[in-house]
């Protein structure tokens, strides 16, 4: 057995380190020609970019939204619509859209047309609400608390008129996280999963499973502690300090933090990541305590399109939604949305004293 | 649109398509919960499951897991260990915990791997990446995952090697995952983008491909991302997300073409270019003349970009353009959310000899990171965790008082060696005054 085994090792191919391929290779002629040369840009309608070079050259980008999960049949099928309508080079953008670049004004239209024809929408550019950021969810994530794919595409179905259409005060992105690592960032309005009972321990597992040392260190509030449970060592966990925030449930799966019906979801607004204007701001958090509600989580959609469209009425242009409250001030967002204000909009984690008012800044 | 949905011109040239013809020899699972997710506009990924599982079984158990999941409102993947010869890491193996309902996709691994950087492709090449992994995945590929790797869900252990082993002969590799250098983003930058700064793609790939080895084979406190945006609109939005963040910015004056500002207030109007141009400037630095053109204050901008946002014709970033480098961004994880903080203000990204300098800092600190940080400590968490002034002293880094909103605040500080600190800087501005 271990003689067949360094035979079959021998006959292992070594990897080539390669790396991050170039991606000029890649890219549009127009893009290598004009690399680092380029002039301004407008954009001609929702979905399309036009940029100018100094040399003269011009192309335009048609940005399609898409389902990120792609198998043969969509992936040939976009392949297919660029190879005829588009010329064979495209991209994507950090938020999972197509980037189609072509170098006739001509061609963008029979581009959408046929992308529209085949079901995709064409938008997600300057003041419109783009795609979602997306996570792996219950397809592929081991520790989430809700579904990624399923949560983008209801709300994506609900929002499809402002993809297609550049009608916000300023871009918006949405955020999307399955568990309170939060891996969908920073977002102008952000979906998060947030638990609300201590993790339940399967005390038999817990040896075996997880290293119990690291498992403590975890623990962001120093809630665990080794202990020896039915004779066997094992964690406990002092609920009375444990925050619910599922940290310790990676490196130890016996503590189970996932609930059907405890792990609720959390709406957040403000996050920005430019530095355009303001620094780059954190997200805050308006509502907690919505259902964990598959397939389509009506409750979640209803908060989220409320702040949209309250956002979407009374914001200047230019205004983030971070920037928004910033103005209007707290006081008159919770006013506006309806959402209820709580003890717990009120930080009490590291520095939570910078968050507090301390003046008399007050509007009436 | 929506009516296009439900009449489509072509039906099987169409997102809603599901093929007549079943390959897979195993039953569908009934699926009440996610074919609710089939309908309505946006292009439906349960359809494209849908069209997988008619191809192979694996994707049939697949779904009846995920439904499960819907049903139950809880995950059933497990990791575990599996990787490719030669590699510690870049392969997230997935065991179902619920198997035995659903063995064909008993064993569902996901495969990172590194994008070209900016994310170009051709239709040939992602066709022939999409060949590759029907031939030994499941054939669902994300593009892309959040840290930036393309995402190819679906193997079982045998079959990532010869996956693997087949893209990496034409120029692709494994992304990270553990405590390792992960795969690195730069946005569209200088290919396509006139606030590009900088040459993102060639600083993405001169830092990471120069980590290789401490991304392959996963050795250090926990993860490490690098980040490039070519402008301070930050579309990589690296600073929050980013041990290292790279952004390209200028140090001249803005470029003003008072033409094009003229036809942008003949167009929008003086008032909307008071209220959303002049008066949205964070530090007041410009100012709108009697004759409909702009003035800048230079000094007191701090590059922003949102006058350069608005008048895409009237304003650029200037000429000695260069970058600025923050480190510690990261997500919730322990101590909760962090953005970068500037380490350095400004270099200069032109020469080899630039490039070889970042590159350089990248590696001093992972090693400084590597030798003390905790295990599981990010970067930026260790950074709060010992004061950024022993950080910079652990780097060899000079003190800047763009590192900081404003000097402290709290009197409780020893300061013992104030007068040699004092002639340090007195020293520095001396040597950058007859530099």
């Amino acid at each position: 057995m271990a003689q067949a085994q360094a035979v079959e090792k021998k006959q292992m191919r070594p990897p080539i380190e390669s790396g991050c391929p170039d991606g000029m290779q890649y890219m549009h002629p127009l893009m290598v020609k004009n690399f680092g040369n380029w002039k301004y840009h407008d954009r001609p309608r929702p979905g399309v970019l036009h940029h100018v070079a100094h040399s003269g050259d011009e192309i335009w980008t048609v940005r399609v939204g898409t389902q990120r999960q792609l198998g043969p049949y969509e992936i040939n099928l976009l392949c297919d619509i660029v190879d005829t309508y588009g010329e064979g080079h495209v991209r994507f953008t950090i938020r999972s859209n197509l980037e189609v670049m072509v170098s006739k004004w001509e061609k963008v239209g029979p581009l959408i047309q046929a992308f529209n024809d085949a079901g995709y929408p064409v938008g997600g550019t300057g003041n419109s609400v783009t795609m979602i950021s997306h996570t792996q969810g219950w397809l592929h994530c081991d520790i989430p608390g809700t579904d990624a794919s399923g949560v983008v595409k209801s709300l994506m179905d609900e929002l499809y008129e402002e993809f297609v259409k550049e009608e916000m005060p300023n871009r918006v992105h949405i955020t999307t996280s399955c568990c309170q690592i939060n891996c969908g960032g920073q977002g102008d309005i952000a979906i998060n999963v947030q638990h609300t009972k201590p993790p339940k321990i399967n005390h038999d597992l817990v040896a075996n499973v997880c290293e119990r040392p690291s498992v403590v260190a975890r623990c962001p509030v120093a809630a665990i502690r080794p202990a020896m449970v039915n004779g066997k060592p094992s964690l406990e966990v002092d609920e009375k300090k444990c925050i619910c925030c599922g940290a310790c449930y990676p490196p130890c799966p016996p503590m189970q933090i996932n609930d059907p019906v405890h792990s609720k979801l959390a709406i957040w607004v403000g996050g920005k990541n430019s530095n355009a204007r303001s620094k780059p701001m954190f997200q805050k958090l308006v509502a907690a305590g919505l259902p964990n509600n598959p397939p389509r989580w009506p409750e979640v959609a209803e908060v989220v399109k409320k702040i949209l469209y309250t956002y979407k009425n009374d914001a200047r242009d230019w205004e983030r939604v971070g920037d928004w409250v910033e103005r209007i001030g707290w006081p008159r967002f919770f006013e506006m949305t309806g959402l209820p204000f709580t003890k717990f909009h009120i930080d009490n984690w590291r520095g939570a004293r910078n968050s507090l008012n301390a003046s008399t800044h007050i509007r009436f | 649109m929506a009516e296009a949905q439900k009449t489509p011109k072509d039906p099987a040239r169409h997102s809603s398509f599901v093929p007549k013809e079943k390959k897979s020899s195993k039953p569908f699972h009934d699926t009440p919960m996610l074919d609710q997710l089939e309908s309505g506009p946006w292009p439906s990924f349960v359809t494209g499951l849908k069209r997988l599982a008619h191809d192979n079984n694996m994707m049939v158990d697949l779904l009846g897991q995920l439904e499960y999941s819907y049903k139950t409102r809880l995950g059933y993947w497990k990791g575990g260990t599996v990787s490719v010869f030669g590699y510690g890491g870049g392969i997230i193996p997935r065991f179902s915990e619920v198997a035995s309902m659903f063995p064909e996709s008993k064993e569902f691994h996901t495969l990172r791997v590194q994008p070209p950087a900016g994310n170009h492709y051709t239709t040939k090449l992602l066709r022939q990446l999409s060949n590759s992994w029907s031939k030994w995945g499941s054939g669902l590929i994300a593009f892309h995952g959040q840290t930036g790797n393309i995402m190819f869900i679906g193997a079982t252990s045998e079959n990532t090697q010869h996956f693997f082993d087949e893209i990496n002969e034409y120029g692709f590799d494994l992304g990270g995952a553990g405590p390792c250098v992960r795969t690195a983003m730069s946005c569209v930058g200088a290919a396509r983008c006139e606030q590009s700064c900088t040459n993102e793609h060639r600083i993405h790939r001169t830092l990471v491909n120069n980590f290789i080895d401490d991304m392959h084979r996963p050795a250090l406190p926990y993860k490490f991302k690098f980040k490039v945006s070519g402008c301070p609109n930050d579309c990589m939005n690296s600073i929050q997300r980013a041990d290292f963040a790279v952004i390209g910015t200028w140090r001249d004056d803005m470029q003003v073409d008072q033409k094009g500002v003229k036809e942008y207030i003949e167009s929008h109007g003086r008032k909307y270019t008071i209220d959303n141009v002049i008066t949205r400037c964070p530090t007041n630095a410009l100012s709108l003349n009697d004759d409909d053109t702009i003035e800048v204050d230079n000094k007191s901008c701090v590059r922003c970009m949102h006058c350069i946002n608005v008048m895409t014709k009237g304003l650029k970033p200037g000429k000695d353009r260069g970058v600025t480098v923050l480190i510690g961004g990261k997500r919730t994880l322990k101590i909760g959310d962090t953005m970068g903080t500037v380490i350095v203000p400004f270099m200069k990204m032109d020469s080899d000899e630039d490039f070889e300098k970042i590159r350089e800092l990248a590696a001093t600190v992972i090693d400084f990171w590597a030798e003390n940080g905790l295990e599981h400590e990010r970067c930026g968490e260790m950074i709060e965790r010992i004061g950024l002034a022993n950080f910079l002293e652990g780097i060899g880094i000079e003190v800047d008082p763009n590192m900081i909103t404003h000097p402290r605040t709290s009197s409780y500080i020893r300061l013992d060696d104030w007068d040699q600190e004092a002639q340090k800087w007195i020293d520095r501005q001396k040597a950058k005054a007859t530099a």
